[in-house]
């Protein structure tokens, strides 16, 4: 059997071009056909259009498999399957990814107004309201992590990569690796456990989000920062100082300026990264429904923290709270999709000539 | 490559500032380790009658809660990996080429997607979309223990927390594996087909044992991101502090991180200290997973090939 099939692949008898197409087309015309006939019957209540793709998915996967086998022989029917198999994994795979977009797009516009984004949600019950000082909230807490983080990060790069050798580099690895690891909410359980020591357990600011932020922020930007810096040949550092200039003169006019495109976007995705955190700032920066222009005192509410409030704490009108989280869930994933494309640009741009 | 040139000023004070950079990431998660064992421990050394948490320890108040941070992580990985394998291998190897690379780019952004959307999605889209099959799975197969009924009535289980986890860390997994399966060695692969190889196995003989170690280290990663991501649960689980394995049911054991966002802010005094201290012991899962994911990833490079 074996041998006459490995016969059949050499001699490359195989199926008609078309085959699979075919086959898919006639199975999910013959299973949309029986669940018809099933809501016809009236043994299901309507249509089911996911039970339906899923015999059509499972009869096309066995017919090709049997009838490649008996053509084509064992190698090419596995070969056959496990194409359709992986194609499935993919479109599985779709389904929850589409609907969530499509769903926050759709509910999302309902209050994606001029009022939205113009006034805070200070003494409003029920409809109406905004987001505009959750949106404050979100550029001040993210840009006071970017500005904590990205030094830090791209210094402790350089070291690495440049200068770090033996036990201290090693250590300061393996410890980026941990942090990596930690879970936002312990990042924010150490802010809190940190400025309340300072200040009191009753502290709430956005600054302390910020620091929360940083230790979420910081190994991302190490992590990328170092790959790119990996990237910049050795032969550029060897003419550098071929020619007499110092270490850190080559480091800040050669090997930066030549990642600068890598780092960027590497910094823009891990800002992306941490726009979205919700738990560490649920429990350092609190709940306001006021604008807070000041990250040293007071509450201050960032737009994950606004989404997850509008919907837990709903008032009377529950439709209106919950208008007010789609749109807010859409204008955070504007703001990373913006962000991603931003850094790609950035890349393009950047990117050094002529290695491409 | 190191000429013994004199030192200048100004390498000096660069050398110093890029130093001191990585020694303050040693001395903020040294800080890290400090202030939440100070924080917690109050809570691990109070008597019974001072912690007022239902008369209980805090020992016997922790298990449950591993348990539902394990099991839900767990699950959601049992969906995720196939998955997430899968698509990989859509996108590098079976996807028209030029179709490939805009897929990658969008399963790069899915994985920014803020964890509150997620949550947000998984309670008012998933939630009741798979409540008719949870009803159905309890009523047909209600004998297996896993789907013991009575059948929750909100769908707000363990279950589909278990499928908004696995959503959200697939495309984290999904990235590192097509990053992985796109570098394998063109020559295996040419020779593979040389040798006569289908598709199929051209990726079984050559991309998955290439990609053996980046597949673990995705995984790890995800499951990291699953054992911590709080949102997603404490927004979808209807939680309650039990060990169950039962899937559909409205009782679910909550997990650590879903039950410290929604006790913290009402929490006060000794209830504060013992949430820490329950953070802790989320720290130090996610470090040993991290730690185990590390020492497989460099043991199995030595044989792969890769470098």
């Amino acid at each position: 059997m074996t041998l006459m099939s490995e016969a059949a692949v050499i001699q490359g008898r195989t199926l008609p071009r078309g085959f699979a197409w075919t086959t898919l087309v006639a199975s999910i015309v013959a299973s949309a056909a029986i669940f018809l006939a099933l809501a016809l019957a009236q043994v299901t209540p309507e249509f089911n259009v996911a039970g339906a793709a899923v015999v059509g998915a499972i009869l096309y996967l066995v017919l090709v498999g049997v009838i490649s086998r008996l053509v084509e022989g064992r190698r090419k029917s596995i070969d056959r399957v496990m194409a359709g198999v992986i194609t499935a994994a993919f479109l599985i795979a779709l389904i929850p990814l589409i609907s969530l977009v499509a769903t926050t797009a759709a509910d999302g516009i309902n209050r994606f107004d001029m009022q939205f984004f113009s006034s805070s949600m200070r003494n409003v019950v029920g409809a109406g309201g905004g987001g505009l000082h959750a949106i404050i909230g979100t550029l001040l807490v993210t840009g006071a992590a970017t500005i904590i983080s990205v030094p830090v990060g791209i210094m402790t790069a350089i070291y690495l990569v440049e200068y770090g050798k033996g036990r201290l580099a090693k250590s300061i690895t393996f410890l980026i690796d941990v942090m990596t690891g930690i879970p936002s909410i312990v990042a924010g359980l150490f802010a809190f456990a940190l400025f309340a020591l300072v200040f009191g357990p009753g502290i709430r600011f956005g600054i302390g989000g910020a620091v929360a932020l940083s230790l979420l922020m910081i190994p991302v930007v190490v992590r990328s920062t170092e790959e790119m810096l990996k990237l910049v040949p050795n032969e550029l550092r060897e003419a550098s100082f071929a020619l007499g200039v110092p270490k850190w003169l080559t480091i800040v006019k050669v090997v930066l300026p030549t990642a600068i495109a890598g780092i960027i976007t590497g910094v823009m995705i891990s800002i992306a990264r941490i726009i979205g955190e919700t738990a560490p700032l649920l429990i350092i920066a609190g709940l306001s429904t006021s604008m807070n222009y000041d990250l040293f005192s007071e509450r201050m509410t960032t737009l994950p923290v606004f989404v997850y409030t509008q919907y837990t704490i709903q008032g009377a009108d529950a439709q209106a709270y919950i208008d007010r989280a789609w749109t807010g869930a859409l204008v955070l994933i504007i703001i990373v999709l913006l962000l991603n494309l931003i850094a790609r640009i950035i890349a393009r741009v950047l990117a050094p000539k002529g290695s491409r | 490559m190191t000429a013994r040139a004199k030192a200048r000023l100004g390498d000096r004070v660069f050398q110093a500032a890029a130093m001191g950079a990585g020694l303050l990431i040693l001395v903020a998660l040294a800080a890290v380790a400090i202030f939440l064992i100070a924080k917690a421990m109050p809570a691990l050394v109070a008597s019974p009658e001072e912690l007022k948490r239902d008369g209980t320890d805090f020992w016997p108040y922790v298990p449950p809660l591993i348990f539902g941070t394990v099991w839900a992580a767990f699950l959601a990985l049992l969906f995720a990996l196939p998955l997430a394998v899968g698509i990989a291998l859509f996108i590098s190897h079976y996807a028209p080429r030029k179709l490939a690379q805009g897929l990658g780019y969008a399963i790069d952004l899915l994985a920014a997607i803020p964890s509150v959307v997620y949550g947000l999605w998984g309670i008012l889209v998933l939630a009741p979309a798979v409540r008719p099959l949870y009803e159905w799975l309890v009523n047909n197969v209600g004998w297996f223990p896993l789907f013991a009924g009575p059948v929750s009535g909100t769908g707000r289980t363990v279950l589909t927390v278990a499928v908004v986890l696995a959503v959200m860390i697939l495309p984290i997994i999904t990235a590192l594996c097509r990053e992985v399966f796109l570098q394998t060695p063109p020559l295996h692969e040419e020779a593979a087909l040389a040798l006569g190889a289908t598709r199929w196995e051209v990726v079984k003989m050559a991309v998955l044992p290439f990609g053996r170690a980046g597949i673990i280290s995705a995984t790890m990663l995800g499951l990291g991101r699953a054992l911590g991501e709080t949102m997603a649960v404490a927004m979808v689980l209807s939680p309650s502090i039990i060990i169950s394995f039962a899937l559909l049911q409205s009782q679910n054991p909550t997990t650590i991180a879903a039950n410290i966002a929604l006790k913290f802010p009402e929490a006060t005094g000794l209830g504060i200290n013992a949430l820490i201290a329950t953070g802790l012991v989320l720290f130090a899962i996610t470090f040993v997973v991290n730690a185990l994911a590390r020492v497989v990833i460099n043991r199995r490079k030595e044989f792969s090939g890769a470098n």
